[in-house]
């Protein structure tokens, strides 16, 4: 069913902290390892090995570069690493359009799929996206998109500590959180209040569960210091001290 | 984005079919021979089925179309396949009707203008619904839609019909009027999406990732050295090339063309061939307008890239 579901009881969602992702894509590599053997087609490629190898990916690290305003007086530019994936949104806009039902969210915990099945492949709704959460599968011709491993989340048969998405699993520096936005008392929910976590577009009205925390503001040191002050000439004690004394009373 | 042969062939072609059967409906004079009925109604349904069965090659999984029939209540693309199809049953109806009594059932014929006029703007609503993409989220895209379905059926039903003058006026009248309205309406959506930008919901790359607090935002890295489906689908900017001229190719023979020779047919006491050549020209114009509608139109994900 394409209509969106009443506001569900779980949010399941992630936080994504920009001031810790180092941008090393182990994230995007365990995702496309895990949902390449898990629910639904694999994801395919083309062109693997050759000139100009394409595929499906459910999450991708975009690289950018912010200059602060106060750049010609000394502010200094910082790069941000920038995962994205679906943000699984309240008001899904790739779902709404879907002619099939194929698309839908879930009414339980909020997460958005793709009946494989069902999907004719007409990529309406990633046109309907504003964050290129989805991609064709250029083999089985139906819609990708992040899964948030529903797959893993409720696997009983992994043991405890993987049964979070395999981004969240595999990043080595912590920055991705995976929890239940609905629950004020979770640690998603708590870092995003701590730490002001936002939407991306939130003008494009899709309301996004996922969470990005903002990089933390560059510190500057009060008053110059000196680049390396072991460089610095220093009046030494016994034997050095002695020949520095008596050096410079030569002239 | 991405301009897909098929979904531009199947946005011309049927929306002259849907126009012509729009025309048939409020019961634009043809010729009487049940032959004629025939010919007439398997002409305005074929090239809207010929449409509808291009549009379905874009697709990943063509045999599961039938599936798109189910989401009417929420999905504009499932309402343009349903009505659609609702509008080539009834067309089939008036038609048998009309070939076995040579009558033409008035109400019939209203329904099937009025489920034209429905799946045409069905058809623009899959686009204008769209806040990714500025250029085809407004009114005037539904109008545009309906304006050239509208002309491009009057060119083909004053050509293939009886009529010399409808409502008082000469049929050649008409279609020139209809043809003005429609690169009216163009006119103005190419001057919006000309100055719309993302201004719309105030988008930009700074939105886009949320960083636009801390100062300017580029993009330093793509995540991958090559072409994805999102750059390929949505971030092409290959068909804005050679934007300018393909405008210019629009309005000289989607326009400048079919005027002439409206103007002509008037001159010469409105010959059929006229009327055909004009639908034939605008039809051309069509395809280049069409293939810009797709090509110029930016979506909110090229912020990414």
């Amino acid at each position: 069913m394409t209509t969106l579901p009443p506001s569900s009881e779980k949010k399941l969602g992630l936080v994504i902290d920009l001031d810790i992702c180092v941008g090393c894509h182990a994230c995007v590599v365990n995702c496309k390892e895990w949902n390449t053997g898990g629910y639904g087609a694999p994801l395919g490629d083309v062109d693997a090995y050759g000139d100009n190898p394409s595929g499906a990916w459910l999450n991708r690290i975009h690289t950018f570069e912010v200059t602060p305003e106060d750049a010609p007086n000394g502010g200094q530019a910082q790069i941000v690493h920038f995962p994205k994936s679906c943000l699984h949104c309240e008001d899904a806009p790739c779902v709404t359009v879907c002619p099939t039902g194929a698309s839908y969210k879930r009414g339980e915990d909020g997460i958005v799929l793709v009946d494989e099945k069902k999907c004719i492949g007409c990529g309406l709704c990633a046109w309907a996206c504003p964050y290129g959460a989805r991609e064709m599968d250029p083999v089985e011709n139906v819609m990708k998109k992040c899964t948030l491993c529903v797959d893993r989340i409720y696997n009983d048969n992994l043991p405890e500590i993987d049964r979070i998405p395999a981004c969240v699993r595999t990043c080595p520096a912590n920055a991705r959180h995976f929890g239940d936005f609905a629950d004020p008392s979770s640690n998603v929910s708590k870092m995003t209040a701590e730490r002001g976590g936002m939407d991306l577009m939130p003008e494009m009205a899709t309301r996004p569960v996922n969470k990005y925390l903002p990089p933390r503001p560059k510190t500057r040191p009060a008053s110059e210091r000196e680049l390396a002050p072991a460089l610095a000439p220093r009046t030494q004690e016994g034997l050095l001290g002695w020949i520095d004394r008596a050096l410079e009373k030569l002239g | 984005m991405h301009p897909a042969v098929s979904v531009i062939f199947f946005t011309v072609t049927s929306g002259a079919g849907l126009g012509l059967i729009f025309c048939l409906g409020l019961g634009w004079p043809m010729p009487a021979s049940p032959l004629a009925a025939f010919l007439v109604s398997l002409l305005a349904g074929g090239l809207t089925a010929a449409g509808l069965i291009s549009s379905t090659f874009h697709l990943g999984h063509p045999e599961r179309a039938w599936r798109a029939l189910s989401q009417w209540r929420s999905s504009w693309l499932s309402r343009e396949g349903v009505s659609a199809i609702l509008t080539l049953t009834l067309l089939g109806i008036y038609a048998l009707v009309w070939m076995m009594t040579g009558e033409r059932v008035a109400w019939l014929g209203l329904l099937i203008s009025l489920f034209a006029a429905i799946t045409v703007f069905t058809t623009a609503m899959i686009y204008a619904q769209l806040k990714t993409v500025p250029d085809w989220h407004s009114a005037l895209t539904p109008a545009c839609y309906l304006a050239f379905a509208l002309a491009a059926g009057a060119l083909l039903a004053a050509g293939l019909g009886t009529a010399t003058t409808l409502i008082g006026m000469p049929v050649a009248i008409l279609a020139s009027a209809a043809l003005i309205v429609a690169w009216t309406a163009k006119l103005l959506w190419w001057n919006r999406a000309g100055t719309i930008g993302f201004s719309h919901t105030g988008s930009s790359i700074g939105t886009a990732t949320g960083l636009g607090g801390l100062g300017a935002v580029r993009l330093l890295e793509r995540p991958h050295s090559g072409e994805n489906y999102l750059t390929r689908e949505m971030v092409h900017k290959i068909g804005r090339k050679h934007a300018a001229r393909l405008r210019r190719i629009a309005l000289v023979t989607g326009c400048a063309v079919p005027l002439a020779l409206c103007f002509l047919a008037m001159a010469t006491g409105q010959p059929a061939f006229l009327f055909l050549l004009a639908f034939a020209s605008l039809m051309a114009g069509l395809f280049a307008e069409r293939w810009l509608f797709f090509a110029e139109a930016r979506h909110a994900v090229s912020l990414y890239y």
